[in-house]
């Protein structure tokens, strides 16, 4: 798993997330250091026997039934902008 | 003073709840200004209460990402700060509520919790009670803080590599991090969902009892909850631990620990032989590969869950975006702090194709042989005792320009979090480190899946040294 130079900058993009020039250079060498030590991971020898362990994190599902809901009024208040009891956004599709 | 012993003048008609929190706003105004630990608190009345419940009228502090209707919930973040309201209680102060708690104050964190010294806090600084040039340690910081300077009589805080038990070590306080799945997250802002916990920070162990008691239990409202009875942990936490196996694994007590937290560890493990409970040496061999998985799984996991942090429906919005687009590049470029961005990074680059099987995969696995040593270690012993932290308390900023650093400082509390075991970490006296003089040191135990009892009867007896 010897790991490729991390791509910051495209990273973020995938994230969603603006850097400046600043953090693309601070995060680089941080990252970098950080994925060499996770590659410590690699040299672990798998027992064949790992797939019959059982999960102790199963999620489980509740009914699907009706269930009271919060307030919309107070769930609105914390939207940064708000309208006809709905969330307000920028305009999504470009003119026609 | 203890909740046991603040329940008693209560009931007896020596202080009112009003009173007590007429006392903490007090000690609040006197020294929170050096040591930060509250983001707000409030003058709420103490309304009707039923002093016959277990914690009738007793105030509780509540680190700043557990929702708590119509107070804020910053997460230590400029994200949330000033523009969120809780619209909901989550499942453990609706409990803490029926048990006749009153939540009191909303103490400092990392922001969203990543961080091992509460120095990725947006909000503020908090500074350790025993000496302010130091951390308190992370991410629930100010809830250890608070119990220690006296500003709390005791405080919920979540844990997801650490988060509860090594604060509480380094400010010298109880903390326990319960099994994953006994305390309901519903209403806990998520950081690392296979990982969080909530849990309580307290003076004493039998507190934590008594605040595990009210909140543990099954909620539907959280798809990990565990459906499995409360025990009574007031009925055994006193039978000792003559004729216990403790054991004892090799690989905490190895190169990097100091040797204060050695001695102190190793001399309260002498004091448990001296009660009756026999000292089995053990091994956890892939314990050294924690932190590498962690940083692996955490991030992963915090990627996602942080997604929701888009400006959109709730937490501060950049006004300068050309389109919807741009407002989530924008809104999280200004609203997270380095700590957050850097661990989104990480996390959006272990899952990305490519890049995935080599990382995410990879961790899965050795997270399993992780759990696997501990199974195999229960086969043979009741509880483990460990250091909580390599080191005492270290200096503020000292470690800011290399987070891998913090990171590894983590070893010995992030294990318990991948198997989803119960630890606590109790106080077992202090050392000099780095300059000062005497610094808490705490010594953890750890026990098998839902054994919170056997952790509680065992640390109680590791209290009383």
């Amino acid at each position: 798993m010897s790991h490729d130079s991390i791509d910051v900058r495209y990273v973020a993009k995938l994230a969603r997330l603006d850097l400046t020039e600043e953090e693309v250079t601070l995060f680089q060498s941080q990252l970098e250091s950080i994925l060499g030590h996770v590659e410590s991971l690699t040299a672990i020898e798998l027992p064949d026997d790992l797939e019959n362990d059982q999960n102790s994190h199963l999620a489980i599902m509740r009914n699907d039934t009706p269930h009271e809901s919060l307030d919309p009024e107070l769930v609105l208040g914390n939207a940064p902008e708000q309208s006809q009891q709905q969330v307000r956004v920028p305009k999504v599709v470009a003119d026609a | 003073m203890t909740l046991t012993d603040l329940r008693q003048q209560l009931t007896q008609g020596d202080t009112t709840p009003a009173k007590l929190i007429e006392d903490l706003s007090v000690r609040i105004q006197a020294k929170d200004g050096t040591t930060q630990a509250y983001v707000s608190y409030g003058s709420q009345a103490a309304g009707d209460i039923d002093l016959s419940k277990p914690l009738g009228g007793l105030p509780i502090g509540i680190k700043d990402n557990i929702n708590t209707f119509g107070q804020p919930c910053t997460c230590g973040s400029k994200f949330l700060e000033k523009t969120y309201t809780s619209p909901y209680d989550a499942t453990v102060i609706t409990k803490l509520k029926e048990a006749g708690a009153i939540p009191f104050g909303r103490l400092n964190m990392d922001e969203f919790a990543m961080g091992s010294a509460t120095e990725n806090s947006a909000i503020q600084l908090t500074r350790n009670p025993h000496d302010p040039d130091r951390i308190t340690g992370g991410s629930s910081g100010g809830s250890a803080a608070a119990v220690a300077a006296g500003t709390a009589f005791a405080t919920l805080g979540s844990d997801t590599g650490g988060s509860i038990r090594q604060p509480a070590s380094h400010c010298g306080v109880v903390g326990l991090k319960p099994t994953y799945g006994r305390v309901s997250r519903f209403g806990l802002v998520a950081f690392a969902s296979s990982l969080d916990q909530i849990g309580p920070l307290t003076q004493t162990v039998d507190d934590a009892a008594l605040i595990l008691q009210a909140i543990a239990g099954y909620d539907s409202r959280d798809t990990t909850s565990l459906d499995v009875p409360v025990p009574d942990y007031s009925a055994t936490i006193n039978d000792g631990v003559k004729g216990l196996k403790l054991g004892i694994p090799a690989e905490y007590f190895g190169e990097g620990i100091h040797p204060g937290v050695r001695e102190n560890v190793e001399k309260r493990i002498e004091h448990l032989r001296s009660l009756g409970a026999e000292i089995v040496p053990i091994s956890m061999p892939h314990t050294k590969h924690a932190v590498a998985t962690y940083y692996v799984i955490a991030p992963a996991e915090a990627s996602s869950n942080l997604s929701r942090f888009d400006g959109i429906r709730y937490g501060n919005r950049a006004d300068n975006a050309e389109d919807i687009i741009d407002v989530y590049h924008k809104s999280r470029e200004a609203g997270f702090g380095p700590e957050v961005k850097r661990r989104i990074i990480l996390g959006t680059y272990v899952l990305s194709s490519g890049y995935y099987d080599a990382y995410y995969s990879r961790a899965q696995k050795v997270r399993q042989l992780i759990t696997r040593d501990f199974k195999q270690a229960f086969e043979k012993v009741d509880a483990i005792i460990t250091p909580v932290a390599p080191t005492p308390a270290r200096k503020i900023g000292s470690c800011a320009e290399d987070p891998l650093q913090d990171y590894l400082s983590d070893i010995f509390t992030i294990p318990a979090n991948l198997a989803g075991v119960p630890a606590i970490s109790v106080p077992c006296g202090t050392t000099a480190f780095d300059g000062a003089a005497a610094l808490p040191v705490g010594i953890q135990i750890l026990a098998p899946h839902l054994g919170e009892a056997m952790l509680l009867r065992v640390a109680k007896a590791a209290e009383q040294a």
